[in-house]
């Protein structure tokens, strides 16, 4: 029983972060252009290493 | 993502302004707009939305739009600007519906977890534990998430009428508040976990049915939107300067450019060029005028700068006219009732009732309010919709997909309902049977000298006829040569020094057109080539079938929708073409006519699929029951049309109706599906049986299922 008092809190913990996480991600704007992101990847940048 | 350096020149302020660029394919296309736009004068920042196909521009806030799409044009991509603020304020519903979903998703499990020990036989203290836990969980977390729920309910109940949120939005509320107090005086069963899962559920239904809905800028709006934003008007003391659309009055004269579009209905006054009246007539060839012609807003003034009268602004504008044309015709359609709405106006009665019916009944036979109450509670959470919320949009989201994948964009999911339905099918010619652009042929005949140079002088020329010449040529091996003293002549073509000698490229003589096509083919669709050899060479242009035509038009014959041709081509063209094709046809149509021709049909209680592209297919795209539209259509009839299909073939019409109908077979068997898992719940539940845990089974299995079933039209678009 005590356990659970310790666990539940941190199990609901966990569980919000997540939720936090997706609802800061989505205002963000991390899911506004999937497809774009996608490609991004492929693009050369021409980029120089800092010096 | 470009790097600004702060420190440049950008004191003054700037704006944003967001483009639509249909044609980004790759990562090329976004790094190089981003890349290279910031290069153009006036111009800070691009940022690509590649899912969307737009761009957002960060700008000097003095830069007019002409020059924005300039810059877009130096760089070698066409952008049209979007003025509409709805497809953004549509974004925002659906981000708030999936953040309600979220919340209940996240709720819906934590206490369900809590829920699972106390069905498997916690009891005691830990029994009330876990239930205070889930009431501390759930009670935000309804009173968040439900809230889409609880505002419709309210708006119905306010203008006494009831819909499906009433019924939902009651048992979500009494299930909260009947869980909270069996929690308090330490009951045996709470229904947290119902309430959350129902609604979760629910919206998951609501977030995909949001992703259907149709955009809400309608075509009559991006009609207006081909017109020039402004043009450039002549004050009386010669000078010129920019003016916006709605600021120019009748009687101005306007300075109108090479490949520049009209703002506004006019009389010529000065000059001579060649005008594609496309938007307008649906024509490819472009049309000569001369001072004394009116041109019509939306025109493209292909060769010379013209000065123009205005004669007409605003609404009185002749594409105006065929904007409230397309408004109203649209207006039939919006009326169209979903197969969802049409189950759930019947369902919302029946569940009331039934739950009503079992409170009274269980008081009448002595059970006491409490235990009436639960009962009660349980047939409002065992029948509410959960399957049947999924029932449609799951089965349209997956279909929309996989007709993505096919080439066919689907921007209304009752467009599949009303597809489905479709008995006849009605087709543009130009355009739309057709390809809509020239085709050059007979180049074989041309020496490879002869094609460099044609190459060399058509890209020199906007007119259609050189861009077709251009395309032809673009694929073979033979570099453009190069040629000096290039002069454009409006109305005769193109003519340069080559090694120096003259050469030229425009319209041929009458008499050189009748040797080679015989009065077959109109005298604007050749061009000839002078090389300075004597004999010019005559390089013919046809607008060419599309390629499956006529096995398309088959297959929608053998589908039930035996096809016609409504074209405002003339008439002899069009009978051509009707017969090599088998069908009926007539041409010579105006838009109005067209219109005429869709609503006789309807009254006579046919179903017309409309496929077209032009500006002057917009009405009749809007008023038809269901309405297709190739890529290649102008941004109206796009706009207008409810599915796009994307490349030359015509393959996907069949196969858009296909789909349709095997999704409406996929909907209705869900909709059995979910009715069925009622009748057979419902009883169980009036009896008094129904557990929180038997009703979190019920409805989690009921939901899977349909959504299993309608993952089966993954493989229905063939």
């Amino acid at each position: 029983m005590n356990g659970l008092l310790f666990l539940i809190p941190v199990a609901l913990l966990l569980g919000l972060t997540g939720l936090a996480a997706f609802l800061w991600s989505m205002r963000n704007g991390q899911f506004d252009d999937p497809d774009g992101a996608a490609m991004r990847i492929l693009i050369e940048d021409q980029d120089k290493p800092a010096p | 993502m470009t790097y600004i350096d702060p420190a440049a020149e950008w004191t003054e302020g700037t704006v944003e302004t967001r483009l639509a660029v249909p044609d980004m394919h790759c990562a090329g296309c976004i790094s190089k707009i981003e890349r290279l736009l910031p290069m153009q004068p006036g111009i800070r920042a691009a940022r690509v939305n590649f899912s969307a196909k737009t761009v957002i521009v960060t700008h000097a806030a003095d830069l007019p739009e002409p020059d924005l799409l300039r810059a877009f044009d130096a760089i070698g991509f066409e952008a049209q600007p979007l003025h509409n603020a709805a497809a953004h304020e549509r974004g925002q519903a659906l981000r708030k519906l999936i953040r309600a979903l979220a919340v209940a998703a996240f709720a819906a499990m934590n206490v369900m977890l809590l829920s699972v020990s106390v069905w498997s036989g916690a009891d005691g203290s830990a029994r009330d534990l876990f239930h205070w836990i889930s009431a501390l969980i759930a009670i935000p977390a309804v009173a968040y998430s439900g809230q889409p729920f609880f505002r419709s309910a309210l708006k119905a109940l306010k203008a006494r009428t009831t819909n499906m949120d009433v019924p939902i939005s009651i048992g979500v509320i009494l299930a909260t508040s009947m869980s909270l107090y069996e929690t308090i005086v330490g009951g045996h069963h709470a229904w947290f976990d119902g309430a959350l899962m129902l609604l979760a559920f629910l919206l998951a239904g609501r977030v995909l049915d949001e992703m259907m809905r149709a955009r809400a800028a309608s075509g009559a709006e991006a009609l207006v939107r081909r017109t020039a934003p402004g043009a450039m008007r002549l004050d009386a003391d010669g000078s010129s300067q920019w003016v916006a659309a709605d600021a120019l009055a009748v009687g101005d004269r306007l300075l109108v450019a090479a490949g520049e579009r009209l703002a506004a209905d006019g009389v010529i006054e000065d000059g001579t060029s060649r005008f594609d009246l496309s938007l307008l007539t649906g024509e490819s060839a472009p049309v000569m005028l001369r001072p004394g012609d009116t041109a019509t807003a939306g025109t493209l003034n292909l060769d010379g700068p013209v000065t123009l009268r205005v004669t007409a602004v605003g609404e009185a504008r002749a594409i105006a006219e065929i904007a409230r044309l397309m408004e109203s015709a649209g207006q039939a359609k919006s009326r169209y009732v979903r197969l969802a709405d049409k189950c759930s106006r019947l369902y919302a009665p029946v569940v009331h009732s039934l739950a009503a019916v079992t409170f009274i009944g269980w008081m009448i036979a002595g059970a006491g309010w409490h235990q009436s109450l639960l009962v009660a509670i349980a047939v409002l959470i065992i029948t509410c919709p959960c399957a049947l919320g999924l029932a449609v949009p799951v089965a349209q989201v997956v279909v929309c997909g996989a007709m993505m994948r096919a080439g066919l964009l689907v921007k209304d999911g009752s467009a599949l309902e009303r597809l489905a339905e479709a008995d006849q099918a009605l087709f543009d010619k130009t355009g739309t049977l057709t390809l809509g652009r020239p085709r050059a042929f007979g180049l074989e005949a041309l020496d490879e000298e002869a094609r460099s140079i044609a190459r060399a002088l058509a890209m020199t020329s906007r007119h259609p006829l050189a861009v077709a010449l251009r395309q032809a040529l673009g694929g073979e091996h033979v570099g453009p040569a190069a040629l000096t003293d290039i002069q454009d002549i409006p109305g005769e073509g193109v003519r340069a020094l080559w090694q120096g000698q003259p050469v030229s490229m425009g319209k041929p003589r009458e008499s050189e057109v009748d040797i080679v096509t015989a009065g077959a083919e109109d005298q604007t669709m050749a061009v000839a080539l002078d090389m300075g050899r004597g004999r010019r060479a005559i390089i013919r242009f046809a607008d060419a079938l599309r390629p499956d035509a006529a096995q398309a038009l088959a297959d929608l014959r053998a589908l039930g929708l035996p096809a016609s041709i409504m074209s405002g081509d003339r008439a002899e063209p069009v009978r051509a073409l009707a017969d090599q094709l088998g069908v009926d046809g007539e041409g010579g149509m105006r838009p109005a006519d067209k219109l005429a021709r869709l609503q006789s049909l309807e009254q006579a209680g046919h179903k017309p699929l409309m496929v077209g592209d032009g500006l002057n297919d917009g009405p009749a795209l809007a008023a038809a029951h269901v309405s297709m539209a190739p890529g290649s259509a102008s941004d109206v009839g796009q706009q207008a049309a409810d599915i796009v299909f994307l490349g030359d073939s015509l393959s996907g019409i069949p196969k858009s109706v296909r789909a349709s109908r095997a999704t409406m077979r996929v909907v209705r068997q869900n909709i059995g599906l979910a009715i069925g898992y009622n009748a057979l719940a419902v009883p169980l539940a009036i009896a008094g049986y129904v557990t929180p845990l038997i009703a979190a089974i019920a409805m989690s299995a009921s939901s899977l299922i349909v959504v299993a079933n309608s993952l089966r039209l993954r493989w229905a678009v063939k």
